[in-house]
């Protein structure tokens, strides 16, 4: 049973890492951007969110091999409910 | 071979400890099976018990037998506990709980106290909703709409809303439950391409379990903090819209339509390949529709709410994508039909539940099309046809299956024959009542009858009364397998390990099993299904 | 010690398993599709979010305005600050030092203590504002980069709804993982648990990171619409 242990420096280094983009996101929300404000706010939101799942929650290295399948569809059925929604929400004003 | 089982007194689950606590702290997974058993058939009553009163109240156009307020609340009951209290539950909970770990060569469930814990929560959920029905109970509708539910019924919402959200956490862990169970525990051998339909069936109903009941669940949550609090999330005096809460209530509550129909559809599969001694018609078929139908019912939920003032354009799509559901229903439906072309039939009991479920399942499901055109739904939303559609699937389609599954595995459960003509006639009984009670209710809805009303016009009437007279009919039905279960249980010839002369693994381990399933963990080497090697092996000609 | 020794041997092992490998991968996805059903959850409440903000931007952005930035990041580093124990609480585990263990723990539980009272602080101001939805909400600001054009205060109340809502449920969700964590630590000073078995130890943290990345969402989400106006 090869187990795969971080060491407690990489730990650190991606906790900085979080730490950076945090603040990175809140200056960013400071400076003008148009529309793109959101996008970088989400972009930055998700990266962090990849950082703390594959390296904090070992995805990376996790011996099941189904948990990547199951992250997917999650992230698949949480889309359809966001888009499907929006899909009547977007066009109520059309007619 | 068939003739093994007069030993009485094997080492079986059964008997493996007696005593009140050894059954309400056990974590075996076939006498969890028995507990759900036992309190769904009794909520399946009490359910039966509204749907009755309704039915009396219809029986006349006036409104006499009760008042207008009390007939919201008995309908809502009726609802409420039939949907989140027996359909959901009943299939995959007794039966899949039962034959899920034995059908792929398991011990037990992967998690046996999570599935303790599951029927608990059923139970703490079922608590709740007959202590808000006997404090007054509630009168939204098994839907909860808002602004209704919200800011103007004066009933017990939160408390029902309570109730639902617990057993809808019962539901999740049984299908968290199987899902790991179908991936982690399957014996040796035991591929997926050689799964038992009922198992890909209920791997399917996990999905949508797991996935959607969260989302009815903090649906719930927000219009119960909406009705104590006053976060406005759905307020329309704030601007909200409360057609967000029929999304996501929707989002959840088409698919658990599949939650409740699929594993009735595994059932038959399993009914109609061992009754006409044939390997199924088009194996992956079947299973991967199982898994198609769970996908696609994600798709389709906003035709629940074509007239309730959704986008025109947003209707177009959802109509367009409810027709897709249309095809791995209908791959389903034509591959049992070829299951049974040149097969050598029998008329058993299970066999006659399932040719029910053939046609009104077929039924139901080809009123739903009708349904999921935009311009017909304008039509008959609200009536008495939508009534008698759903009824056709869920009562139709999951009771018909759910009896005939429980006619098949009765001999592995109890370890006792039910009385094969009483079987006979009670399925007879279910599809003559069954069809005397909601085919008038197409026409009636057709013709314009509203649903949710406890009176109507007298031109109504002659059709209402045939809707009720079924009714009665469809009760003796359904009480009768009780009674005979029941007496089985005592007086029923003792069962062979495999009546039926049956693939599948379940038919490999002794009526009724022992407590850890096999005596050695099996090790598979056949396709399912191999109904051709077993009809050579056959020595004794199968009863018929 | 051969693995099948190990598989007799290890009292963790439950019976209907066959093998440890097999039963620490059944508990890990099971603890992943528990996670999923965590995601939808969130997910219902996301999409309301969804739904209100592109409809009512600018009133959102108005009432976003109102929270206090400085105590919004100072959490969120606390809470990430708190998922780097959780997950050196993992490796001790892994790594069989029992004393460093307990120690992360209880630092977890500070930290999420901390995080929950810095929330409340927050909470505190809104009553005062009347924030707080319901009879006695008030709203007054101007929708950022237009200051003569006031925001819809009933809008306003909707965006209060879904950030009590969300952050409220989140914090319900700190609620039960620091419960969790003072269980956990009380067995783990009792020495529950080795190198051969954390699983508690590992969903647990499992489940602090998955409440970590709602916050990481949640953060931009409520606190940083049209901050530069």
């Amino acid at each position: 049973m090869a187990e795969h242990i971080s060491s407690p420096r990489f730990y650190v280094v991606i906790w900085l890492s979080l730490m950076v983009l945090t603040v990175v996101t809140v200056v960013a929300a400071q400076i003008d951007l148009g529309p793109f404000n959101t996008i970088v706010a989400l972009t930055i939101a998700s990266l962090k969110a990849v950082l703390v799942g594959l390296f904090f929650m070992h995805v990376k290295y996790a011996h099941e091999r189904m948990i990547k399948p199951v992250i997917a569809a999650a992230l698949f059925f949480l889309f359809l409910l966001l888009s499907l929604s929006m899909a009547d929400y977007s066009t109520r004003l059309w007619s | 071979m068939a003739t093994n089982a007069v030993i009485p007194e094997r080492a079986n689950y059964l008997n493996a400890e007696y005593g009140v606590k050894s059954w309400l702290l056990t974590v075996d997974h076939k006498r969890i099976a028995l507990l759900y058993l036992l309190s769904v058939t009794l909520f399946f009553f009490l359910g039966g018990f509204f749907a009755l009163l309704i039915r009396l109240e219809l029986l006349t156009p006036a409104g006499d037998l009760m008042q207008a307020d009390t007939y919201n609340k008995v309908f809502t009951m009726h609802g409420i506990i039939m949907v989140f209290f027996f359909l959901i539950p009943v299939v995959p909970a007794v039966l899949g709980n039962f034959l899920m770990p034995i059908m792929i060569g398991a011990k037990d469930l992967a998690f046996p106290r999570i599935n303790l814990l599951s029927w608990y929560l059923y139970v703490i959920g079922g608590v709740l909703i007959l202590h808000c029905m006997l404090t007054g109970g509630v009168d939204t509708g098994w839907t909860f709409y808002p602004p209704f539910s919200t800011s103007f019924s004066n009933t017990k919402v939160v408390e029902a809303g309570l109730a639902v959200f617990v057993s809808g956490f019962s539901s999740i862990l049984t299908g968290l439950n199987f899902i790991v169970t179908v991936h982690r525990m399957r014996a040796p051998g035991m591929t997926w391409d050689r799964l038992p339909l009922f198992v890909w069936a209920n791997y399917a109903t996990s999905i949508v379990m797991i996935l959607g009941t969260p989302v009815v669940a903090i649906t719930i949550v927000l219009v119960a903090l909406e009705r104590t609090l006053h976060l406005g999330i759905f307020d329309p005096k704030l601007g909200g819209d409360p057609l967000l809460f029929q999304h996501l209530f929707w989002f959840y509550s088409h698919p658990a339509v599949y939650i409740m129909i699929l594993p009735s559809m595994g059932v038959i599969s399993e009914l109609i390949t061992c009754f006409s001694r044939k390997r199924v018609f088009g194996y992956k078929f079947i299973a991967l529709s199982s898994v198609a139908i769970a996908v696609l019912g994600f798709l389709v939920w906003a035709h629940h709410m074509f007239v309730a003032g959704m986008s025109l354009y947003a209707g177009l799509i959802f109509s367009f994508l409810s027709f897709f559901v249309a095809v791995p229903s209908a791959i389903k439906v034509f591959n049992w039909t070829a299951t049974l072309y040149k097969g050598s039939i029998s008329f058993t009991t299970p066999m006659l539940y399932a040719f029910g479920f053939l046609g009104l399942f077929t039924m139901g499901g080809l009123t739903g099309l009708f349904l999921a055109a935009l311009g017909v739904d304008v039509h008959v939303t609200d009536t008495y046809f939508i009534v008698a559609h759903f009824h056709y699937i869920m009562v139709g389609g999951v009771l018909m299956g759910y009896l005939g599954g429980m006619h098949f595995w009765w001999p592995k459960i109890s370890g006792r024959m039910y009385p094969e003509f009483w079987g006979k006639l009670s399925a007879l009984i279910v599809f003559l009542g069954f069809n005397l009670t909601f085919f008038p209710q197409f026409i009636l809805g057709y013709m314009g009858m509203p649903r949710r009303y406890w009176q109507y016009p007298p031109e109504f009437q002659i059709l209402n009364v045939l809707s009720t007279a079924g009714a009665s009919v469809l009760a003796v039905g359904y009480l009768l397998p009780m009674i005979y279960f029941v007496w089985s249980m005592r007086y029923g010839k003792p069962a062979p390990d495999n009546p039926w002369n049956a693939a599948g693994l379940e038919w490999m381990t002794s009526s009724p099993p022992p407590t850890y399933n096999f005596e050695e963990t099996p090790i598979v080497t056949w396709e399912a299904y191999n109904y051709d090697e077993l009809n050579k092996k056959e020595e004794v000609p199968v009863e018929r | 010690m051969s693995d099948s020794e190990v598989a007799v041997h290890n009292p963790a092992l439950r019976h209907h398993f066959a093998e440890v490998e097999q039963q620490r991968n059944a508990s890990s996805l099971g603890m992943w599709l528990f996670l999923v059903t965590e995601i939808m959850f969130f997910g219902g409440m996301f999409c309301a979010y969804l739904v209100y903000r592109t409809a009512h931007f600018g009133d959102f952005a108005a009432a976003s305005s109102t929270l206090d930035l400085k105590l919004g990041a100072i959490n969120t580093a606390v809470l990430i600050l708190s998922s780097l124990t959780v997950v050196m609480a993992v490796w001790t585990a892994q790594t069989g030092k029992q004393k460093a263990l307990v120690m992360y723990l209880l630092l977890t539980i500070v930290l999420g203590v901390a995080f929950l009272g810095i929330k409340g602080v927050e909470y505190a101001e809104k009553f005062e504002n009347h924030h707080v939805p319901g009879p006695t909400f008030h709203f007054a600001g101007a929708i950022p980069g237009h200051p003569d054009h006031p925001a819809d205060p009933r809008h306003a109340q909707i965006f209060f709804s879904l950030y009590f809502a969300m952050t409220g449920m989140h914090a319900v969700h700190m609620i039960i993982g620091i419960g969790l964590f003072a269980f956990l630590a009380f067995k783990a000073w009792r020495g529950a648990y080795t190198p051969a078995y954390f699983t508690p130890i590992e969903n647990a943290g499992l489940y602090w990171h998955f409440v970590d990345i709602v916050w990481i969402y949640l953060f931009p989400l409520l606190y940083l619409i049209d901050r530069h106006k």
